[in-house]
């Protein structure tokens, strides 16, 4: 049979597709996804994009918490009587087929009034009438149709964020006073001495004055607000020169205006804060669909199921569970606190924490930790501590994330903006000086003209969109940064810490057999034995063996923990530990499965944590600029060969506790360095915080990251030397426009000190300048990216 | 001449007005998702396609 790919998933199908309707699928799962769509007339769900859909995941009484009515209360946008509006996470969505699907869910169920995707933040909004459905059956719904939404803690405790709009409406009043102002203004400029336009002055004047207004009284406040922060901290920051060029520019402009001596230069003011506010919404470029603020709420559920001394199970709200309470968790269910294991065959898959890919075994009476996913069935546990004191949660109690990070380095506009401060101040001092002894009368006008010219627009414009253009170029290069003050940040970097597993290390494990050559029915048979597992090890092992033959198996046998055995065409084919083929080992680290083939002992698969691909590439890039580091949690068992991949001088340390790890950071930081962190688990969320630029890898970016600055995916690790030279480049370009800006500002003075700043020449100096340097960076941003 | 004041009052009543509807579509959420509804307006067409023939399919599996 030819090999055909999933009508519903793309995934392959294997040699034994399931074939419905003449179309093949991977699974049942798939095959259902498509029945219900076939029965509600929603095929074109596949016309639209070519296999959007997902494989559903099994949900047994995952949800079963959700009919209780107080856990979900919290859950609701809004709730009236028996409408009810709730919006969902679901990390799936991600083609238009989609939206579509997604927005026409009152064709499955009549009870759903309406639904909206927000395609962006990956959230679908619901309407549905709680009285024929209830939230349960609402997700069950999702999750039957492969789009299952992520409910975690984090919805039920953090109050729904506003949309902050402000933004907008300000450039909106600044950008309708500048068009409205600008042709009012035309006229005088054009002829002043007609007399229709004399007459009718006064009128246009007034129109001026009353829309300059709410520009200077709304739509700069941030402004002012900024610049008088700065000054209480003794800071000249950028806005202080911008402030008092505006308030400089009204002042004169109001009294030209009303004591008729001319008609003033707001259409330059208007002008003026349209572009600085163009140029804050440029730079605030946001992916709304990943999170820069994740805690470890963001993946914990919402509750959990108790289980009572009369063996009762009960759904308990994650917060109100005790030291001594008994959990039941399911397959694929996170671990939520610290406990000991009671009953079950626990394994735990700790990628969340540590991004070690391969599960860990655990016996009853063992301890397991918060931030661990069950995945072979459930079992039972008693809990040590509660969900705040946890080993991983505690983390959070550092002040670390208590507060916004500051960075240490300082901001480079503002920087230069001190010194230009207080050299205008000097020029608008000495200029004054000067006239007073040709002619005092021209005084007031030059000073006044003098600040005004040397409002720093074009200079205020140059950062952000060089850096909000960069920020761009990288989220298509598929690093997700925070927001631009980290591409300055990045520039700035001299010391960079990698997380070993996970971080350096493909999170797909490298299997390596070692011993005896198996023969071709010998794998067969072997890989027959295999499909009758679940456990992720012989999946792994299932989907490594390249045979397309499936065989008869007879007497299978799973030993929970131990290996699997079963009989095929006269094999007696046993995998497993090395307790289970009656053998020694030498080699307890190391995560091992063990082949005997009718008693007799073949050899061995090793999993192993590969490193990425091209690493050595990178290190060799790095080493020249940067000092190198490693900063594991695990053993160090592998120091050896990463001493040979990294330079002389660089840094290994293991064993290190999530704690251990921001304190590390901290230490670096207090001898003057910069660091930047590279992390991929929960355990790296302190240091991440804590360095001055902190880089989460992953694999999806869509499903999991820890709190960071920015978010590179797994694919692209290997272009990191570039994106920091980007940066640097970057940095460059600003510093160049920044002198052009200024060489706008001199000629600009020239006119003013001469005492020959008429309203004209702002108003064709002050967007003249602005425009050329918002073209100068973005061409070369885009040129330097271009280079590669 | 002074027709100037008329004109001048509509222009601004008229700007004015487009400025209030903007502030209302922003207030009502129509800028917060910039993407979405690029998507959606391409679906009316293609349901009303395909519904005859799906039809169809439920039927045969009826």
């Amino acid at each position: 049979m030819t090999k055909e790919n999933c009508f519903h998933c793309d995934a392959d199908c294997g040699s034994k597709p399931v074939v419905y309707d003449a179309k093949n699928f991977c699974c049942n799962g798939c095959k259902t996804v498509f029945e219900i769509f076939n029965e509600n007339d929603l095929t074109p769900y596949y016309d639209l994009e070519n296999a959007p859909g997902k494989i559903p995941e099994e949900i047994n009484g995952k949800y079963n918490y959700l009919d209780d009515e107080q856990i979900i209360e919290k859950l609701y946008d809004f709730k009236d009587g028996d409408t009810s509006v709730i919006t969902f996470y679901i990390p799936h969505i991600h083609c238009s087929s989609c939206i579509w699907v997604l927005e026409n869910l009152n064709k499955l169920s009549s009870s759903i009034s309406t639904s909206q995707v927000n395609f962006p933040k990956k959230e679908v909004r619901i309407t549905f009438n709680s009285d024929t459905i209830s939230l349960k059956q609402v997700v069950e719904l999702l999750s039957s149709i492969g789009y299952e939404p992520l409910i975690s803690l984090e919805d039920a405790t953090v109050s729904k964020r506003k949309i902050d709009r402000s933004l907008i409406y300000k450039l909106g009043v600044a950008g309708f006073a500048f068009g409205n102002i600008m042709l009012l203004s035309f006229p005088e400029y054009f002829q002043s001495d007609e007399y229709w336009l004399e007459r009718f002055k006064p009128m246009f004047r007034l129109i001026i004055f009353i829309m300059i207004l709410p520009v200077v009284f709304y739509s700069v406040n941030e402004y002012f607000i900024s610049a008088y922060k700065g000054l209480k901290h003794k800071i000249l920051n950028i806005d202080v020169p911008i402030v008092l060029g505006i308030v400089v520019l009204f002042l004169r402009s109001s009294y030209e205006i009303f004591f008729d001596v001319g008609q003033g230069y707001f259409d330059s003011l208007s002008g003026f804060v349209f572009f600085l506010l163009l140029g804050k919404i440029f730079q605030q470029q946001t992916y709304s669909f990943l999170s820069f603020e994740r805690d470890y709420k963001s993946y914990f559920p919402v509750a959990v199921t108790k289980i009572f001394k009369d063996r009762l199970e009960k759904n308990v709200a994650i917060y109100d569970v005790k030291k001594g309470d008994r959990l039941l968790i399911r397959d694929k269910e996170l671990i939520p606190v610290d406990g000991i294991l009671i009953s079950g065959n626990a394994q735990i898959d700790y990628s969340f924490v540590t991004g070690e890919s391969l599960p860990v075994t655990k016996n009853s009476g063992d301890k397991l930790f918060a931030g661990g996913k069950q995945i072979s069935g459930a079992i039972e546990m008693e809990i040590l501590q509660t969900v705040s004191q946890s080993y991983l949660t505690q983390l959070w109690s550092n002040d670390v994330f208590g507060n916004t990070k500051i960075s240490g380095i300082k901001n480079l506009t503002d920087s230069i903006s001190k010194r230009f401060t207080i050299i205008v101040l000097i020029i608008a001092f000495l200029a004054g000086l000067y006239w007073y002894f040709i002619d005092v009368k021209m005084v007031a006008n030059v000073v006044t003209a003098v600040l005004i010219v040397a409002c720093p627009c074009a200079l205020a414009l140059s950062a952000p969109f060089a850096l909000g253009n960069m920020l761009r170029i990288f989220g298509r290069r598929k690093l997700y940064l925070k927001n631009v003050d980290v591409i300055e940040n990045l520039s700035k970097i001299d010391i960079i810490i990698f997380d070993k597993t996970g971080t350096i290390t493909n999170s797909k494990a490298k299997i390596s057999y070692s011993g005896t050559p198996l023969a071709v029915d010998e794998n067969i048979a072997l890989k027959s034995v295999l499909r009758f597992s679940n456990h992720p090890l012989s999946r792994m092992l299932y989907d490594e063996i390249n045979e397309d033959r499936i065989l008869e198996v007879s007497n299978f046998n799973e030993v929970l923990g131990k290996g699997l055995e079963g009989k095929v065409n006269g094999f007696l084919i046993k995998i497993g530990s090395a307790q289970f083929v009656n053998i020694e080992t030498e080699n307890k680290l190391q995560t091992q499965s063990f082949v005997s083939i009718n008693g007799v002992v073949k050899g061995k698969y090793i999993f192993e944590n590969s490193y990425r691909n091209g690493l050595d590439a990178i290190f060799n890039e790095l080493k020249d600029n940067y000092e190198l580091g490693i900063l594991s949690g695990d053993n160090d068992g592998e120091k050896e060969q990463l001493k040979t991949m990294l330079p002389k001088n660089a840094m290994l340390i293991f064993n290190k506790k999530p704690v251990d790890k921001l304190n590390y950071i901290k230490e670096l930081q207090d001898r003057g360095k910069n660091v930047l962190m590279i992390g991929d688990g929960l355990n790296d969320a302190g240091a991440l915080v804590q360095s001055n630029v902190g880089l989460v890898v992953s694999e999806n970016i869509n499903v999991f990251s820890p709190a960071s600055d920015g978010i590179v995916d797994a694919t692209e690790f290997k272009s990191l030397p570039k994106f920091l030279k980007l940066s640097q480049q970057t940095l460059k370009v600003v510093k160049i426009s920044f002198v052009i800006s200024i060489l706008y500002n001199i000629i600009g003075m020239l006119f003013a000190i001469t005492g020959n700043l008429s309203p004209i020449v702002a108003a064709i100096l002050m967007p003249l300048s602005s425009i050329t340097i918002v073209i100068f960076v973005t061409l070369g941003t885009n040129l330097l990216a271009k280079r590669r | 001449m002074d027709i100037i004041f008329i004109m001048i009052g509509v222009s601004i009543v008229i700007a004015v007005v487009f400025f209030m509807l903007f502030i209302k579509s922003v207030k009502s959420g129509q800028y917060d998702d910039m993407y979405t509804p690029s998507v959606r307006m391409l679906f009316e067409d293609e349901f009303v396609d395909e519904t005859p023939e799906t039809k169809k399919s439920i039927n045969q599996n009826q």
